[in-house]
């Protein structure tokens, strides 16, 4: 298994039945292929509507309908659509219950970064896209991303370098190794993968965590 | 009132350097025959009002990507505009200008304009950059940002049908951001699937009263137009491999 399905199963897990539910662009979208059997969420495309179903198949799809990346989609009974006013009403108006967002860092605030405006930089995400007003309105906001860069180097951060997407936001940072709850104290590590000591996530962890009195095994 | 009309006569409204509308969501509810008038027409160093870019495989030959790849865009004001490679070559290269809000923000500076209002607070964005030279105000304890309209002088939807007095239907997922940008230019021109008589769309069915549209147009059928978006997907596998 990959890093980036391990990472979307375990994110599947942060679901609660009946809850509404975004799943922002890239790696989160592929959450919806692990939700648990019996966990019914009603997931939300922040390009206009409610209850988006599986792909269609060849002749079924229709020129006016597709997710926020574009992407063709079928919408399941009780679905329905709206403007972007609308959408942005129900995000920052607290109706999502949950939002999962790809991040390029997280830092022990709870902070996340997740775009970058400066034209320079490797990490240029040309935009935030919905991302600001997720992470400002979502009750629950679960971040997602891979422990460490292609050279190593921790995106688990004391503090995030990049710009903010959102200050204190996050409640949950789900990785390929560990997930970590957030709160004002700072990071609790919460679940570690089993071929893993504490001690060995500490070197490839920036932030500093405590360790939960429950920490269990990363479950997928 | 029949304000059914020919694009190039809408076109006569557009001038090199206009701030222009686009309404649209990464290809879809986009009028497509609008941009390609805009591409003939070759208007430069416009100012583009749109809630996000072109398709993300769109390659610089669907939609809005064709007036990046053409440079007729000197500004961009969007909340995403990494979608088209285009744009972001020529962001990187001091050639284009991009005007970034949270995609909420954007809409809501839409509609404060369309409604009257004279801005909007959000919390969306505070802590971080979209703070810079604004201000700031604190109600009950919380802190928002004081957000200012924004307004096209002309901007151009996508909808399903149009009467002939400028009622406009829209159909699925396709609103995004047509409603709100109809209600907030100067002059609105909307591109429709169909032309029906006054009265043949039910009232409760209109998603924008007639009253915001000043010129209706149509330059595809439903069906070409499903064709053009259906081509889109497969050609970039989005549909095809789902069914292989």
């Amino acid at each position: 298994m990959d890093y980036r399905e391990r990472i979307a199963r375990r994110a599947a897990l942060e679901l609660g039945d009946g809850e509404v539910v975004n799943l922002g662009f890239g790696m989160p979208t592929a959450v919806a292929n692990f939700i648990p059997q019996g966990v019914n969420v009603i997931l939300q495309s922040e390009n206009g509507c409610l209850m988006v179903g599986p792909t269609p198949k060849y002749g079924e799809h229709d020129k006016d309908l597709a997710n926020a990346g574009g992407q063709p989609i079928s919408l399941r009974p009780g679905a329905s659509v709206f403007d972007s006013a609308m959408s942005f009403a129900i995000i920052r108006g607290g109706h999502v219950n949950t939002t999962i967002l790809g991040a390029l860092e997280v830092d022990q605030q709870g902070n996340i970064s997740n775009w970058s405006r400066f034209k320079g930089s490797a990490k240029n995400i040309p935009g935030m896209g919905g991302g600001m007003d997720l992470c400002s309105g979502a009750r629950k906001v679960v971040a997602i991303l891979r422990h460490q860069d292609k050279t190593g180097n921790s995106k688990v951060l004391k503090q995030c370098a990049l710009p903010l997407t959102g200050r204190g936001v996050v409640k949950v940072i789900v990785t390929e190794k560990a997930v970590f709850h957030a709160s004002p104290q700072g990071l609790l590590l919460k679940e570690i993968v089993k071929d893993a000591t504490v001690e060995e996530l500490r070197k490839i962890t920036d932030a500093e965590f405590t360790v939960a009195g429950d920490l269990r095994e990363y479950r997928l | 009132m029949n304000k059914v009309t020919t694009l190039d006569k809408v076109m006569d409204k557009v001038h090199d350097g206009a701030v222009i509308g686009l309404g649209g969501f990464l290809g879809i509810g986009v009028p497509l025959g609008v941009v390609d008038k805009l591409l003939e027409k070759g208007v430069k160093d416009l100012t583009l009002i749109g809630i996000v870019n072109a398709h993300p495989f769109a390659g610089g030959n669907f939609g809005v990507a064709k007036l990046f790849k053409n440079k007729q865009i000197k500004k961009f004001i969007c909340s995403h505009a990494g979608t088209c490679p285009e744009a972001v070559e020529q962001y990187r290269a001091d050639e284009l200008e991009i005007e970034y809000y949270p995609m909420g923000t954007w809409i809501e500076k839409l509609r404060a304009a369309g409604s009257g209002l004279g801005g909007v607070l959000t919390p969306t964005g505070v802590g971080t950059l979209m703070e810079e030279g604004k201000q700031k105000l604190t109600l009950n304890g919380k802190e928002y940002i004081l957000e200012l309209p924004l307004s096209a002088e002309i901007a151009f939807i996508k909808g399903y049908r149009a009467d002939k007095m400028g009622n406009i239907q829209y159909r699925r997922a396709s609103l995004n951001s047509n409603p709100v940008l109809a209600m907030a230019a100067d002059y609105v021109v909307a591109e429709v699937d169909e032309i029906v008589e006054a009265g043949e769309i039910e009232p409760e069915l209109v998603g924008t009263p007639s009253i915001f549209v000043d010129a209706v147009v149509r330059c595809m059928s439903f069906d070409e137009h499903q064709k053009a978006v259906t081509d889109l997907w497969t050609n970039c596998g989005q549909l095809k491999a789902v069914n292989q």
